[in-house]
């Protein structure tokens, strides 16, 4: 048994980990944590904020599907990672935050530079820890690491205290991970699915409803089999493009509120709806009572907790979504279902295309340059091979409407907390993850402010990602809102004060450009992908542009405005 | 409808503040809750006295199930199960309702525990009605304090 201090541990336990990456930012309480990790291999990005340093981890996980890893101090440094927990917490990212904390004898005295960390976070982490000795902290290293990245993943908090960095004490390395109460299922009840698989052969009008659990298990394969083999269409959630081929004949595009009116329409009528990895969310479902009332619905789901929270399922399967589908292709190879065709859907895929043919998504061209034609030049030039990370609002919207997503890890964005400020941060992660590759953030004038610091961060480590504004003046999505539910009365979101991006971005070491001609998009995109550093274009959208359709917030789905 | 779920938690620090975390973020109800360790000091148990529809109670016993430092989640009810409650209470006892608080604690199978010129503290132990009840007919002689430990319990047999 060697002695180690407490920061060489941390180190040795990052290694175990197989970290190779940290984002972080350093400060008082994690001096001795910055020290150790000289003597390592490991890579740190130094973010301009903590919220960024959070975003960026998050955004390496999604691209990796490893754990992201942040590092920082006490306090505030540890105060500004909550929106960056929040936004991993709500979709499901594996990412351990670790944060400084005062000496343990100065713990509760209201100390410099000391926050209740493990208590603020509480809420909005997976699990979280305050390291009370130093013979605890290998164990519960890696304690963080198994729960952030097994069953439904999340983030995990663990809170150091400096003392603890600083003691040399014994160190055996942890070999095995034991945790009591913590034994995720991902197998499904194998009787459950057959019921389900049964019901869907039978199904007139099946739809499968997926979400951010298709890409989390890497299940996309075998998704994209089994709706073959079933002839069923495909909706995803926000979080769930890119699990299915966007440009698959069975896919129906995203559901939800800016969902396709083909595949609003289509849960609507469907009667069964197999929801895979999809929580029902308030902006998916619409009026609740109204979701898929036709259907018998089933429900596979990592997390208990997630089946029958919103909407009574019929069928509830608790596993993962890659071996739950794996469950269901076996089933249907077997003798009894080999031969078993499903029932006929010419007239369900019948009407889905009258659907479709009755509403496409399209954007009045008026000459002056549309959000919708940026972003359908950005897929054009990229030939939809770029990594799209967004921001939140509308931009958020257009971008997924408008950009088609084959792959999954190919989107990044922040789904269930709405994290304006995340997609600058997060690219940077995902161009860390994947360096040869383009990365685009699709912004608006709004979101982009608000983590603009980290081009800092951009240019000093030489991560060239591309920040594609939608600039309309405005917060568009609230202003959009005011428009349609409160009579045009717009109320601070006029943001036609802002700073000259292209200057800013040349402030910042990157390239900035700027137009408000369509025909001047294609050659201004081409010319920042060519450029081998960060680049900012302000792209001066029509003002007061609106994303449809729409369903209106609690409104049934079947009750879109369209264009 | 009210439900009693014992649960065996990790003796770990901010265990009962991610418990009452829990309901209070979800806006369930906890009518009470009381936990001490058991046989085992790395393991405490808990009774958790709650109510809710159906719907409501599936969440919470799914929920507690989900945090990682519980162990094991019982809703007892609607089982066979032995539940108890204990309660302190100061009465004032003067010369002319001395003998009635005495009577009524010895019907009701408590103790006097503390005894002044002017009060009796008494200990009662037992069901949540039979507590009540006690409150009832102590109640007209003035009680001055009382302090109730809420429910716990235990299934019964094997």
């Amino acid at each position: 048994m060697k002695a180690m201090s407490g920061a060489q541990i941390f180190v040795d336990c990052l290694k175990r980990e197989k970290v190779d990456t940290l984002f972080g930012f350093p400060g008082g309480a994690v001096l001795n944590l910055y020290d150790a990790l000289l003597q390592s291999d490991i890579r740190h990005y130094m973010v301009r904020h903590e919220q960024g340093g959070v975003h960026a981890a998050d955004g390496y996980a999604r691209a990796t599907g490893k754990v992201g890893v942040c590092l920082v101090t006490s306090g505030p440094g540890a105060t500004n990672t909550v929106t960056g927990l929040a936004t991993a917490y709500m979709d499901s990212i594996p990412v351990v935050v670790f944060s400084g904390q005062v000496p343990t004898l100065l713990i509760g005295n209201d100390a410099f530079q000391e926050a209740d960390m493990t208590g603020i976070s509480r809420p909005i982490t997976k699990h979280n820890y305050l390291v009370k000795s130093h013979k605890d902290l290998a164990r519960i290293i890696h304690e963080a690491f198994h729960i952030a990245r097994t069953g439904r993943p999340g983030p995990v908090l663990v809170d150091i205290p400096k003392d603890i960095t600083a003691e040399v004490g014994p160190y055996e390395p942890v070999r095995k991970v034991e945790l009591q109460g913590y034994h995720p299922s991902t197998t499904g009840h194998p009787g459950q699915i057959e019921r389900a698989v049964n019901l869907l052969l039978k199904a007139r009008r099946p739809v499968l409803y997926t979400g951010g659990g298709i890409i989390l298990s890497n299940a996309s394969r075998e998704l994209r089999r089994l709706a073959e083999r079933l002839r069923s269409p495909v909706t995803m959630t926000l979080m769930g493009l890119g699990g299915f081929p966007g440009d698959h004949p069975l896919c129906l595009g995203m559901l939800g509120m800016h969902g396709t009116y083909r595949a609003n329409m289509a849960i609507s009528h469907a009667d069964v709806v197999l929801a895979v990895g999809a929580r029902f969310d308030d902006r998916v479902t619409g009026r609740i009572d109204d979701f898929a009332r036709e259907a018998t619905i089933i429900h596979v789901d990592v997390d208990p907790t997630s089946i029958s929270k919103n909407v009574a399922v019929d069928i509830p399967i608790v596993g993962d979504a890659r071996t739950v589908l794996g469950q269901m292709l076996e089933l249907l190879k077997r003798p009894k279902y080999a031969r078993t065709k499903p029932a006929d859907r010419t007239e369900w895929l019948g009407r889905i295309e009258d659907w479709k043919r009755e509403a496409r998504l399209a954007y009045p061209a008026e000459g002056t340059l549309k959000p919708q034609f940026v972003v359908e030049k950005i897929y054009e030039v990229t030939r939809g091979k770029a990594l799209i990370t967004t921001e939140v609002g509308q931009n958020q919207m257009w971008a997924v409407q408008y950009y088609s997503f084959k792959r999954p890890r190919t989107l990044f964005t922040s789904g269930g907390l709405g994290t304006m400020g995340y997609g600058l941060p997060a690219a940077l992660g995902v161009q860390v993850a994947h360096p040869g590759k383009l990365v685009i953030d699709i912004a608006g004038d709004g979101s982009i402010q608000m983590n603009i610091q980290e081009l800092a961060t951009a240019s000093q480590y030489n991560l060239p990602v591309k920040v594609a504004i939608l600039n309309n003046g405005y917060l568009g999505m609230v202003r959009q809102w005011q428009e349609l539910f409160y009579e045009k009365r717009y109320a601070s979101v006029d943001m036609s004060f802002q700073p000259d991006f292209v200057k800013l971005a040349e402030a910042y070491g990157a390239a900035g450009f700027r137009t408000d001609k369509p025909e001047e998009v294609v050659p201004i995109l081409k010319e920042a992908f060519a450029t081998p550093k960060p680049v900012l274009m302000d792209f001066r959208i029509s003002r007061e542009e609106n994303v449809y359709p729409m369903v209106p917030a609690g409104a049934r789905l079947t009750e879109m405005i369209l264009l | 409808m009210r439900h009693t779920i014992s649960v065996q938690v990790r003796n770990e620090f901010g265990v009962l503040s991610r418990v009452s975390g829990l309901f209070s973020a979800r806006g369930f109800n906890i009518e009470s809750l009381t936990v001490a360790e058991t046989l085992d000091p790395e393991v405490s148990r808990m009774t958790i006295v709650t109510s809710g529809n159906e719907q409501i109670v599936e969440q919470i016993l799914k929920q507690l199930r989900k945090l990682i430092d519980v162990i094991k989640v019982n809703d007892l009810t609607g089982k066979d199960f032995v539940e108890r409650e204990l309660a302190l209470i100061k009465v004032s006892a003067d010369e002319k309702t001395r003998a009635e608080v005495l009577r009524t604690v010895d019907i009701f199978r408590g103790k006097v525990v503390d005894v002044t010129a002017k009060t009796y503290t008494v200990e009662v132990t037992g069901t949540e009605d039979k507590i009540r009840a006690i409150v009832r007919l102590l109640k007209p002689m003035g009680i001055r304090e009382i302090v109730r430990t809420g429910r716990v319990a235990v299934p019964r047999g094997d």
